[in-house]
């Protein structure tokens, strides 16, 4: 299946009915967010289904189906299956110095400034849906392949991030084989398949964060040299952190910051705070934003840093702090990942029970399409949600301190020094994770 | 032959090592936390309002006897109380009154139930009921998560 041509536009094109469903409910549907399909299945559904399984489960999975960039790469590709042509458009090349991940993270952050009035006003979140579409056909037209959803998409620089844990693996049998293999068919294409979409040489992959499981490589691969591989969790979190930027780290401090102020300002019991994120008052709103990012971009960062350089003073090392703060950022991972499924975990099934509502009347208008329009809000599990985020979160400590160690034990395999380079950064995911059972628990 | 396999005297410190980690996880788990708390009766009264409770945080003990009366000063509202299943709808000038025991421990919130605005799915109030034995255990589960983890690197590299 994977190796037809039609796997992946056929998944795009299934979920453009859902995608143009909820773009139309959205922009012409009710306005009240809890019984408009836009806002159910994109942000109570998709949004718990991402979270929950597919990137913990299958990794980049979504990106292999996202609809978003379909139009866009149908667009350069002249058709939608059909054969392999030569791709059309300017296709320029991303600029060098944002080759990384610093405008997903400024794309991420911009769009969680606005998330608690993109997550309750319908014709909001069509538009975001709508304006993230039109970016993803634009830079399709300008720039080469998938540049968008490899430098640009907000949504893809996290799930890249966290599609590290996931137990399948993109990977080439023998990366001997590559190098020998002259006609690099991965990279130009062939009649079966384009060039890799996202400027990955898979003879070289090393992290899933990198791979968007788009398919082409199995298609092109001559060798039969690229399978999917089932491995343990978490295996990329091992490996080293290439090169010296930090966009990366900053992913990771800015996506665990946001998973801590979320719960804090959606499910707290402060309706101040809600309603400067809502925008109800300019000043109001002005005030969270400075909060929000000084949090997230100045005061976990730092925080963080800080543990780091305090453990990397007592390491025999002779790499930079920076370097270190880079290294370590992979054990920021799996906690920030369980603090976001027990977010998703909690809010969906709080809240599922109005997508069987808005199945049947999508827009809000009155429609009974399949009987269930008048089914009542039931929140499900809703006195064992507790025991069930303190079990994810409790979980996502015991990972991250492993993968500490494991980059401890890396950087020093000697050992000697893990315990006093790692013991600052444990104290700072402990902390976390406290702050993090406390506002759900305590 | 008359060589020693060093493994069994090396590995005793780290077989003891689990068995007191595991001795300690249950006990984090399993002990009961002892009260002696006399139960009594809160009148409290809840005030909703577009998007919020008030009080919006309510702390008592487990055993206590709570008389709600539930008032709405703006539009319809609910109140459904996670983990007591207790639902009600409140309409403007008409309050509702109702008793429960608070017979579970732990932090339940309360919420809308009733579709009342944009902001509806996160009107939410915090009831605590005492003691608040998951979130002490869950907390003493991770600090003792950390300390095994670095004793055990700690261990490891004495071994």
């Amino acid at each position: 299946m994977l190796l037809s041509r039609a796997f992946q536009p056929v998944s795009m094109l299934l979920l453009l009915v859902p995608y143009t469903l909820a773009v139309t409910a959205g922009l012409l549907g009710t306005s009240a967010g809890n019984r408009n399909f836009g806002i159910v299945f994109v942000w109570i559904v998709w949004w718990a289904v991402l979270m929950v399984l597919l990137v913990p489960g299958l990794g980049r999975a979504w990106c292999t189906v996202c609809p978003i960039p379909a139009p866009g790469e149908w667009m350069q590709r002249r058709g939608i299956i059909g054969g392999v042509v030569k791709l059309r458009g300017m296709g320029l090349r991303w600029p060098r110095r944002f080759r990384n991940m610093w405008v997903q993270n400024a794309g991420f952050l911009i769009m969680a400034l606005f998330s608690t009035v993109i997550l309750t006003r319908p014709s909001v979140s069509a538009a975001v849906i709508v304006g993230l579409t039109g970016v993803a056909v634009g830079m399709s037209l300008l720039f080469e392949k998938r540049t968008f959803c490899k430098y640009v998409c907000p949504v893809g620089g996290f799930i890249g991030l966290y599609s590290m844990v996931a137990p399948i693996e993109l990977r080439v049998r023998d990366a001997q084989v590559c190098v020998e293999h002259r006609s690099k068919d991965c990279i130009t294409g062939n009649e079966n398949g384009y060039g890799c979409p996202w400027m990955v040489y898979p003879g070289k992959l090393g992290r899933n964060l990198d791979c968007g499981l788009c398919t082409e490589c199995l298609k092109t691969c001559t060798m039969d040299n690229v399978v999917i591989n089932l491995r343990r969790p978490g295996a990329d979190l091992a490996q080293p952190v290439p090169g010296k930027r930090i966009d990366e780290a900053f992913k990771a401090l800015i996506m665990l910051a946001c998973s801590i102020i979320y719960p804090a300002v959606l499910f707290g019991p402060w309706a101040t705070i809600k309603e400067w994120a809502a925008i109800d008052s300019f000043g109001g709103w002005l005030i969270y934003a400075v909060g929000f990012l000084t949090a997230t971009v100045v005061v976990v960062p730092g925080l963080y840093w800080l543990a780091v350089a305090r453990g990397h003073r007592r390491s025999s090392s002779n790499l930079t702090v920076r370097r270190a703060f880079n290294e370590y950022s992979h054990a920021l991972i799996p906690l920030g990942l369980a603090a976001w499924i027990a977010f998703s975990v909690g809010f969906a099934l709080t809240n599922g029970s109005y997508a069987l509502a808005a199945i049947s009347d999508p827009l809000g208008w009155g429609w009974n399409l399949f009987g269930t329009r008048d089914v009542a809000w039931t929140p499900y599990l809703s006195g064992a949600m507790p025991f069930i985020q303190a079990a994810i979160l409790v979980s996502g400590l015991f990972f991250s301190l492993r993968t500490s160690l494991k980059v401890g034990l890396r950087r020093d395999p000697s050992g000697a020094t893990t315990v006093q380079t790692t013991t600052p950064i444990a104290a700072f995911l402990l902390a976390a994770t406290l702050i993090l059972l406390w506002m759900y628990l305590g | 032959m008359s060589q020693q396999d060093p493994t069994p005297t090396s590995r005793r410190p780290i077989h003891a090592g689990r068995v007191g980690l595991l001795l300690l996880v249950l006990a984090v788990l399993l002990v009961p936390v002892p009260t002696s708390h006399t139960p009594r009766t809160h009148h409290i009264t809840i005030d909703a309002s577009q998007f919020e409770y008030s009080p919006s945080r309510l702390a008592i003990n487990q055993g206590d006897t709570v008389h709600v009366t539930l008032a709405s000063s703006d539009v319809v509202h609910g109140f459904f109380l996670d983990g007591y299943e207790i639902e009600h709808r409140v309409e403007p000038g008409i309050s509702q009154e109702f008793t429960f025991v608070a017979d579970r421990t732990g932090k339940f919130h309360y919420r809308c139930s009733v579709t009342c605005g944009p902001l509806h799915p996160f009107m939410i109030g915090e009831l605590v009921v005492g003691p608040n034995e998951l979130v002490w255990r869950a907390s003493g589960l991770a600090i003792i998560a950390v300390g095994a983890m670095l004793a055990g690197a700690r261990q490891r590299r004495s071994v």
